[in-house]
């Protein structure tokens, strides 16, 4: 059961993220995007990773891709992209890019041994059922994100800030009277 | 004490199956039976009798209003992006129609092959997959205003994605406070904690329940912010160009929207379905099984589930909801329309910082509170309630602005001046205000 729901939500992922790179509008590359996004969230309740899972559906599907939306709207995008299309050095630069990040993750799959689990899979499992019994799906993210990582959390924080700021000070008319 | 008498897989399959069915029909029945409401209170509001033709008292009025929907033509603009037209109504309901399913409306329902949740789902997510689902909602109405390729409809769907995405912010926040309270996600928690409390939420949350109020109305487009489809400016916005069921779907959309929303607002404000001034229906799932509560010595209380507390129960949330599926209908027939800046103004420069400074009082209580070793109860809500209902009186001058209770005190003193000169004049402009 768990692996048909396992394939329908690969097969979906997979041809959502081909289908956002060759779409002919921008709004159905979006769409796609979508569908990619809501299947790996899929994927994770079947890891019964349920607050990930809510996450990625919440934060990336509901808002980031709504803006993206509301942008492509607003800026009638969609006429004028296949100049950008040529192939070119930076073209090049981006394939370098994606087949360094695919050889890191192929990396995180060489310590599985026959049956598909990491070598200290099993007892990796059983700590993490522990502190999710003992502190909720919640819990087990937010303590970690807040002890080991917090400087790393906060510096986060600091950055989405400045960018806000930098959004309101381009986004601000200009004016020599100082008033707004 | 009570065993936990778990369902067998198949049973649990079985009854899965017809509880998703249930409570969809159920939901669908209210929504049309929400039309019909609508439409009478506003009469009864305006002074008016409403539809009363259709059977007794109308009530085959939504049954007529399905049938005309369902034969009328289906029109498709020639000039619309056709796949995403149609798109458009199905990614609208899809997911107003699910996010019922992790609410709970009953104490647990006793049976021969064992103990029934009475809730469709009760994921560990609880009020997230809510949140999640329902900030998808938003691509529906977008879409099909792009897709109809109509300036009306553009206007109407993107003024309703700004307007979702603000709100979105404040509701999510102000639901944070409550998340504080229960510590956990999911709404039979909410609910169990609520009954532990002696007290439901709206009392220690009061302003967090404001802001989830206002925020909820946003998120559905009801009235005072129906931006999206605002008929004197927009003709009917995002769905100008649908007809037939299309636009029924919609409708429904919203509805169920507004039911889910009740349901939610009954459920983390209104203690769900725990029945006020009784302890006899607490009830939570504990590690031994079916507990009503702790004793002094914190040893587990055990409960003993029943058919006639589960119809209860029942019988309480329904209320509740339908308290406030009234209280919906009440205020959109009440409240003139925002502008569209007012609306902005509303929810990033108010709601916003309003609920965040909310979370950071909420939180700075509770520390204080369990350090000072106050067990969660009676003394523990009270305290909450006295910082509450400060806060929110603080909250409502402020943005009263010195408008309705300022005015109206100003108002009563001009008439006390005139009233020698004006002996015996009910219905004089001050009184009537």
């Amino acid at each position: 059961m768990t692996e048909i729901f396992f394939i329908l939500f690969a097969v979906v992922a997979l041809g959502g993220a081909v289908g956002v790179v060759i779409s002919r509008t921008p709004i159905a590359s979006l769409l796609f995007m979508v569908a990619t996004l809501a299947s790996v969230a899929g994927i994770y309740v079947l890891f019964e990773a349920h607050f990930l899972a809510a996450i990625q559906v919440l934060v990336y599907a509901g808002a980031i891709m709504v803006l993206f939306l509301f942008v492509i709207m607003l800026l009638n995008l969609g006429h004028d992209y296949r100049a950008d299309l040529r192939f070119g050095l930076w073209s090049l630069l981006g394939f370098v890019v994606v087949g360094l990040t695919f050889g890191v993750l192929a990396q995180g799959f060489l310590d599985v041994n026959d049956t598909g689990f990491r070598e200290d899979g099993a007892a990796v499992a059983a700590a993490l059922d522990a502190a999710v019994q003992e502190q909720g799906v919640a819990g087990v993210i937010a303590e970690p994100l807040f002890t080991d990582y917090v400087v790393a959390f906060e510096l986060m924080g600091l950055l989405l800030l400045v960018a806000i700021v930098a959004a309101v000070v381009l986004a601000k008319p200009r004016s020599r009277s100082g008033e707004s | 004490m009570h065993e936990m008498n778990e369902l067998s897989t198949f049973w649990f399959v079985t009854i899965g199956a017809v509880k998703v069915l249930a409570v969809f029909t159920v939901v669908m029945v209210v929504v049309a039976y929400m039309t019909l409401a609508e439409r009478r209170v506003s009469a009864f509001i305006q002074d008016r009798l409403g539809p009363n033709r259709v059977g007794p008292f109308g009530l085959l009025q939504p049954i007529a209003d399905g049938l005309k929907n369902i034969i009328k033509e289906e029109t498709m603009p020639g000039t619309a992006a056709k796949l995403y037209f149609v798109l458009g109504p199905a990614l609208a309901i899809m997911p107003a129609v699910v996010t019922f399913a992790v609410i709970p409306f009953a104490a647990p329902l006793p049976t021969p092959v064992g103990t029934v949740d009475m809730v469709v789902a009760d994921v560990p997510i609880g009020i997230l997959y809510i949140l999640a689902l329902s900030s998808l909602a938003v691509y529906g109405i977008v879409l099909s205003g792009w897709a109809s390729n109509n300036k009306y409809a553009f206007l109407g769907g993107l003024r309703a994605s700004a307007q979702m995405i603000s709100y979105e912010v404040a509701l999510g926040l102000s639901v944070i406070a409550v998340l504080l309270l229960i510590g956990n996600v999911t709404l039979t928690e909410a609910v169990w904690q609520q009954q532990q409390l002696g007290m439901w939420f709206i009392l220690p949350l009061s302003l967090a329940f404001i802001f989830f109020l206002i925020s909820a109305l946003a998120e559905t487009n009801r009235l005072p912010f129906d931006m999206p489809e605002a008929e004197s400016e927009l003709i009917t916005g995002y769905h100008t160009e649908y007809s037939a069921m299309k636009f029924s779907m919609f409708f429904i959309a919203e509805y169920a929207h507004v039911v889910t929303a009740s349901g939610l607002l009954a459920t983390l404000f209104l203690g769900g379905w725990d029945i006020p001034f009784w302890t006899g229906d607490d009830m939570f799932r504990h590690e031994t099984g079916w507990i009503r509560g702790f004793d002094a010595a914190g040893a587990p209380i055990p409960a003993t589930p029943s058919v006639l507390i589960t119809l209860l129960t029942l019988g309480a949330f329904c209320a509740k909801t339908g308290f406030f599926l009234l209280l919906y209908i009440w205020i959109r027939w009440t409240l003139p329309r925002f502008r569209y800046d007012q609306v902005m103004h509303l929810g990033w420069k108010i709601m916003l910082p309003g609920a965040l400074g909310y979370i950071m009082l909420v939180a700075g209580t509770m520390l204080v509170l369990d350090q000072l070793g106050v067990p969660f109860g009676l003394l523990y809500g009270g305290v909450l309630t006295v910082v509450s209902g400060i806060t929110t009186l603080a909250f409502i001058f402020f943005v009263d602005r010195d408008r309705v209770i300022g005015g109206a005190h100003r108002k009563i003193k001009m008439a006390r001046r005139h009233v020698p000169a004006a002996p015996k004049s009910p219905g004089g402009p001050a009184a009537s205000s």
